[in-house]
């Protein structure tokens, strides 16, 4: 008994205890540097007339995601674009004007500014010298390549009603579906850099269009509608703190194209911080930016966190639920199926179920974790139990062992090797499936990869990526341990 | 005193065992015999108490087993499985002292006892600390051995004690279960399908065949007193070898 004590106490250290946080004053922001850029400056600018605290959920992830928090509450406002709203939320692409689109969201309580002044819309974009060698300045001139081009185009820009079927039809081109690949948007400019696609979907504003040396196409046939950029807030919002929204409607008008361009370059290329360019812009202090040291140390509480939680669930769930499934055959294949099918829905897609029930941050995440963590406990402890030899539960029967003494004299012990192997794995995948979390809010080692992602900044990425892999390898030489206290020193050795 | 009476069990429709009739008096050691499928498996079972059965009795000291809880039956039964049946992950100590520590028994009067029952069955002290693969066929015999007399039960029972050991081992082995037997003077059911191994042990042989008795007695009784052509055609059958006399 004395040596589960110590090995609960070993797995309790993966989970220190997250701060509840103050009822505050929520800002988020989608996962690219204009989005970033304007959820600092929004966040700033209230902070420059409010004590209400503000938390920033930076980064959350593409327009559904922000969108289904916004609506469940646990966002209070965001920067979106008119355009996004009319086509991927309100689904209603005839609607260009501004009031138009204010008085559609009114239904859902929700409330638009005015625009704030500069317009980000789609855009093809190719190499300058691959511009130059096929004399290529509109989207209709690429007509004349369509037969070679490769193409890397956003998993949005596919899939949107206004996105490349639309837009192909109606500039006429039959690109050959061979040659169009879907990217992460970030990785396209490096694709492009490197050469191994010729076009790329962007957006008007992108400082790496001047970085990557590309020629933006013009819009010759006027495809793509309006981008304006609009602060979109909750009416609660709104309501109950008029003065902090007063503060942002004074921003509609006052961000030029140009300047939004220069501000995603002070981004993107010249790496400053996100808040430091919102400072700037907002002519006031940057607010003290966390040391790299604290940062790290505040993203391994929060990985540490939910890889714990999510350890502790899969261990008080899975094992049980593994015993059921090896004790019952037909709950057992309910059993095994269920945590099975639960594996095979993609992370972001079950991120994106939960937040209509969970809102954002670490809930859904932590809830996403419990269920991707369970398969190997359960699937291990079914296997474990299943393969004890029949003989010695026989026999233990036969030397008047209780069946509860059964189990947790001779079952639980054979089976032990296995059942850890499972939570081991449990844990690994945990460690790297809960970077995945930042999409939602939750933090952790996630927030520097993604934001990293998106500006294209490995020494960010790595902030991240690093950490990760040292929580995994310190894991491991956890479980190294918790291997040789758990596990009977009589089938140690026998391996 | 094993006592079983008209012990009757069937599987479905298929009558596994008829009318068994079995007495092994106090301190006696008795082998139960039969080729596979004779049903001597499930009356190892039934009298362990881990099958129920249909008509008749089984008994220790009179007092029958529908009688006691699975637990107090056990109490009264020490059971060497085939081969030994210790339990993997514990050492040769903890194998024994099992059941004890699960009873509540106090830490000195488990190692007392252990110390009693390895001085019995002649095991060398580290044995004790080892684990099930670390040790010889005989020496897992004997563990078991002292794992079965562990609580004091009047009556033990062995499964096969000799199928997994090699011919040589078997013999030495086979000397000394008879003289640990003897020092425990306790009342020992041995099931086999191993004739040599029945007529060395065991003071008396029941064959079992077809879920019947053939017949009980000493081997000289089922030698020379065949109650059925079947004893005669299993005995011979066993003994493969010709004697020196045949190969002269």
């Amino acid at each position: 008994m004395k040596k589960w004590l110590m090995a609960g106490l070993i797995l309790a250290g993966f989970a220190p205890l997250g701060a509840l946080a103050a009822k505050a004053i929520v800002v988020g922001s989608k996962v690219f540097t204009e989005g970033y850029i304007l959820g600092e400056i929004a966040a700033q600018d209230i902070e420059s007339v409010s004590k209400v605290p503000i938390e920033r959920k930076l980064g959350m992830g593409s327009t559904g995601i922000l969108f289904a928090a916004l609506s469940s509450g646990a966002i209070d406002l965001y920067a979106d674009y008119t355009g996004t709203l009319s086509e991927a939320i309100l689904k209603q692409p005839d609607l260009k004007s501004v009031e138009d689109i204010h008085a559609a969201l009114a239904k859902m309580d929700l409330v638009i500014s005015e625009p704030l002044g500069f317009d980000d819309t789609y855009a093809l974009a190719v190499k300058e010298s691959f511009a130059a060698k096929h004399d290529l300045h509109t989207i209709s001139d690429l007509a004349r390549v369509q037969d070679d081009i490769k193409a890397g185009f956003s998993y949005e820009f596919m899939d949107r009603k206004d996105g490349f079927a639309r837009m192909a039809e109606h500039y006429h081109l039959h690109l050959d579906p061979q040659k169009v690949n879907r990217m992460e948007h970030s990785l396209s400019f490096q694709a492009i850099d490197d050469g191994a696609v010729d076009l790329i979907d962007t957006y008007s504003t992108d400082a790496k269009i001047k970085k990557s040396k590309l020629r933006v196409l013009a819009d010759d046939r006027g495809f793509f509608p309006v981008y304006q950029a609009v602060w979109v807030a909750r009416k609660a919002f709104v309501d109950a703190h008029p003065r902090e929204w007063q503060a942002l409607k004074q921003l509609e008008g006052a961000i030029s194209a140009d300047a939004m361009i220069d501000m995603n370059s002070q981004a993107d290329i010249q790496k400053q911080s996100y808040a430091k360019i919102a400072a700037q812009f907002l002519g006031s202090e940057a607010p003290r930016s966390q040391s790299l040291q604290s940062n790290i140390l505040r993203r391994t509480r929060e990985h540490l966190w939910l890889v714990g939680m999510a350890l502790l669930f899969s261990v008080a769930v899975g094992i049980p639920l593994g015993v059921t499934a090896a004790r019952y055959h037909a709950a057992g294949q309910a059993i095994l199926i269920l945590s099975a099918l639960i594996q095979t829905v993609p992370s972001l897609a079950l991120l994106c179920f939960l937040i209509p029930l969970l809102g954002v941050g670490t809930k859904p995440a932590l809830a996403a974790l419990c269920l991707y963590s369970l398969l190997p406990v359960v699937l291990n402890t079914f296997t474990g139990v299943r393969t004890v030899d029949p003989q010695h539960l026989e026999n233990a029967r036969a030397f008047g062992l209780t069946r509860r003494q059964v189990f947790f004299r001779i079952v639980l012990p054979l089976a032990s090797p296995t059942v850890l192997a499972g939570i081991k794995t449990a844990t690994i995948v945990s460690i790297g499936t809960a970077t995945l979390a930042a999409l939602v809010g939750a933090g952790g080692y996630g927030a520097p990869i993604i934001s990293g992602l998106s500006l294209n900044d490995v020494p960010t990425i790595l902030t991240g990526a690093i950490p990760a892999a040292f929580m995994a390898l310190i894991a491991y030489g956890v479980f190294e341990v918790l291997d040789f206290l758990l596990i009977p020193a009589g089938l140690r050795k026998q391996r | 005193m094993l006592e079983l009476q008209n012990v009757y069990k069937t599987f479905e429709d298929r009558t596994v065992l008829a009318d068994i009739n079995l007495s092994v008096p106090k301190g006696a050691t008795h082998a139960l015999i039969g080729s596979s499928g004779s049903g001597k498996t499930t009356l190892l079972r039934i009298t362990l108490g881990l099958i129920p059965f249909d008509r008749g009795y089984v008994k220790i000291n009179d007092q029958p087993l529908l009688s006691f809880s699975p637990v107090e039956w056990a109490a009264r039964i020490g059971y060497v499985p085939q081969d030994g049946g210790l339990f993997p992950h514990l050492m040769g100590y903890h194998n024994v002292s099992l059941i004890a520590k699960l009873r509540g028994w106090g830490n000195s009067k488990i190692a007392g006892r252990v110390e009693e029952l390895r001085k019995l069955v002649d095991l060398p002290a580290s044995v004790l600390k080892r684990f099930p693969h670390e040790l010889s066929g005989g020496q897992k015999q004997r563990v078991a051995i002292m794992r079965a007399a562990m609580m004091d039960p009047s009556v033990m029972l062995l499964d096969e004690p000799m199928a997994a050991l090699d011919p040589l081992i078997r013999h030495s082995l086979q000397q000394e279960l008879k003289a640990i037997f003897n020092r425990l003077g306790k009342t020992v059911l041995i099931v086999t399908h191993d004739l040599g191994e029945a007529v060395f042990l065991a003071d008396r042989i029941t064959l079992l065949h077809e879920g019947r008795i053939l017949q009980s007695g000493s081997y000289a009784d089922l030698l020379r007193h065949p109650a059925d052509p079947f004893v005669t055609l299993f005995i011979n059958a066993q003994r493969t070898l010709p004697d020196a006399a045949e190969v002269a």
